[in-house]
């Protein structure tokens, strides 16, 4: 065989990994499903043999004492697993196939905290949070309460996957809901690789139909930010920059606005860290972490404002910890016994995912921290 | 002894450079650090010149993380292979401008 011929062999042969993430961990008994079994994998390895410091032993190194939750800002409800996509990188292991969905009465325990709660943000993610049969009215409802900043993250496609869900801008609007969506990339090789085939051309048409009512315009109160993470086992670039890029490409290729980007980490947590050892990137993207650990952003992480609350209502210290069941170390452990003033400087919860939040200019559900 | 020449390791340790002169090492990361910074051209730019330029010294730990930075800055697969075809062609037409001086030299010999 001539040399070339060679190279063509072993070019297609690596180059084929098309593998597309149809179902899952769960629907797929895969062992990693298991909260446990992530755990482990963080704590041994490079972090047993001491070949990288823990994430508790390099906070107490770089001078930042344990982290303990201050003043609660920000309410994050989980109200479901259940999504129209199965991204690679899905930290929740969301997916059509995932049936756990906030009940009606755990949301109306919601509502009685949203009443009362000194946070000035509601932020309501999932799965795909519309895909609740009582979505609808649950932000209805919560509305009403009045607090200033209300998040709902959604997918976009969900907007266009079913007729039902076309007048989403239409209700988001009327509601003042701030949305806030995943964008992985401006083209659709990228967009498509991590999200599915299809998401991308359909994200520009939802992005399009919120622009049409008013979502994303310059000067416009109808907030539409995105969010960007990188496709693979690498980590984001500067956020500033990223956004002009974004902002660049959208408007000359799609007349597409928005309003801030927000670059986030992906945690090595669920089916992220699964890609990550089947792809044999886990150790370097580890190192990777740890090398661009920032203590000014470990000092500002978001879990020291936020509390996340499971579809069963369950109170943890971020919807990381939520999938890695890990639940707030407090005497409130849910919805039902809420206590501002007592989970108010509790001992944050932490592990080696928690590197993802403090590497580079930190990450955070609202972007770059430092 | 070891069994390579490259070490992917070694690439992390670049900075020792500095540990046996570290006038030179730091003037050199000093400069470094400023050629990268945004100028007359961006930050993206210079990152697709430097991935060229890596292939074209046949670098590996230039390619190694050069082709890391692409993608933290969201270049694309297609930008980053267009830059290396500009660094291919001009190695391919470095040999073969060269073949003028050949046919000038056979056209001088030659009756």
């Amino acid at each position: 065989m001539k040399l070339w011929n060679i190279f063509k062999v072993t070019i297609t042969l690596s180059f084929t990994r098309t593998h597309m993430t149809q179902q899952s961990l769960h629907k797929r008994n895969n062992k990693l499903a298991q909260s446990q079994q992530q755990l482990d994998y963080l704590s041994n390895g490079i972090f047993k043999n001491g070949e990288l410091p823990t994430f508790k032993t390099k906070l107490s190194e770089t001078g930042i004492a344990p982290l303990t939750a201050n003043t609660l800002e920000i309410l994050q409800i989980n109200v479901g697993y259940m999504c129209n996509q199965v991204c690679e990188h899905c930290h929740v292991d969301a997916g059509p196939d995932r049936k756990e969905i906030m009940t009606r009465e755990t949301m109306q325990q919601c509502l009685e905290v949203i009443k009362t709660t000194k946070a000035h943000t509601l932020d309501l993610t999932g799965g795909a949070p519309e895909m609740n049969p009582n979505f609808r009215w649950f932000v209805e409802e919560a509305s009403k309460a009045g607090i200033k900043d209300f998040i709902v993250r959604s997918n976009l496609t969900i907007i266009r996957a079913n007729k039902k869900h076309h007048d989403l801008p239409e209700f988001f609007k009327k509601h003042n809901i701030h949305v806030v969506s995943s964008m992985p990339h401006w083209t659709q090789g990228k967009t498509d690789k991590q999200r599915g085939k299809g998401v991308f051309s359909q994200s520009i048409q939802a992005l399009k139909d919120l622009n049409a009512v008013g979502y994303g315009m310059p000067g416009s109160h109808l907030k539409l930010d995105l969010v960007y993470n990188p496709s693979g086992a690498f980590l984001p670039g500067n956020q500033v920059a990223m956004e002009k890029d974004f902002k660049h490409a959208l408007l000359d290729d799609f007349g597409i606005q928005f309003h801030q980007l927000f670059a986030i980490t992906n945690l090595p947590v669920s089916r992220f860290l699964d890609y990550l050892i089947a792809s044999e990137n886990y150790e370097d993207y580890m190192y990777a972490l740890v090398d661009a650990y920032n203590p000014q952003a470990a000092a500002s992480v978001m879990c020291i404002n936020t509390l996340s609350i499971s579809w069963d209502g369950f109170l943890y210290d971020c919807d990381f910890n939520q999938m890695l069941e890990l639940p707030v170390n407090s005497n409130v452990k849910h919805i039902s016994e809420y206590n501002e003033d007592l989970l108010n400087g509790r001992a944050i919860v932490t592990s080696q995912h928690c590197y993802g939040c403090t590497a580079g200019a930190g990450s955070s559900c609202q972007g770059s921290v430092a | 002894m070891q069994k390579t020449y490259y070490d992917p390791a070694d690439l992390k340790k670049f900075s020792k450079i500095s540990d046996w002169n570290e006038e030179l090492g730091e003037k050199f990361f000093d400069y470094y650090g400023k050629v990268f910074e945004a100028g007359a051209l961006t930050e993206r730019e210079k990152s697709l010149i430097a991935l060229a330029v890596s292939h074209t010294v046949q670098c590996p730990y230039c390619i190694d993380a050069y082709t890391g930075d692409a993608l933290q800055r969201g270049i694309t697969k297609e930008e980053m292979m267009e830059a290396l075809h500009v660094s291919a062609a001009i190695r391919g037409g470095a040999s073969l401008v060269h073949g003028v001086q050949m046919m000038n030299k056979v056209n001088k010999l030659e009756m």
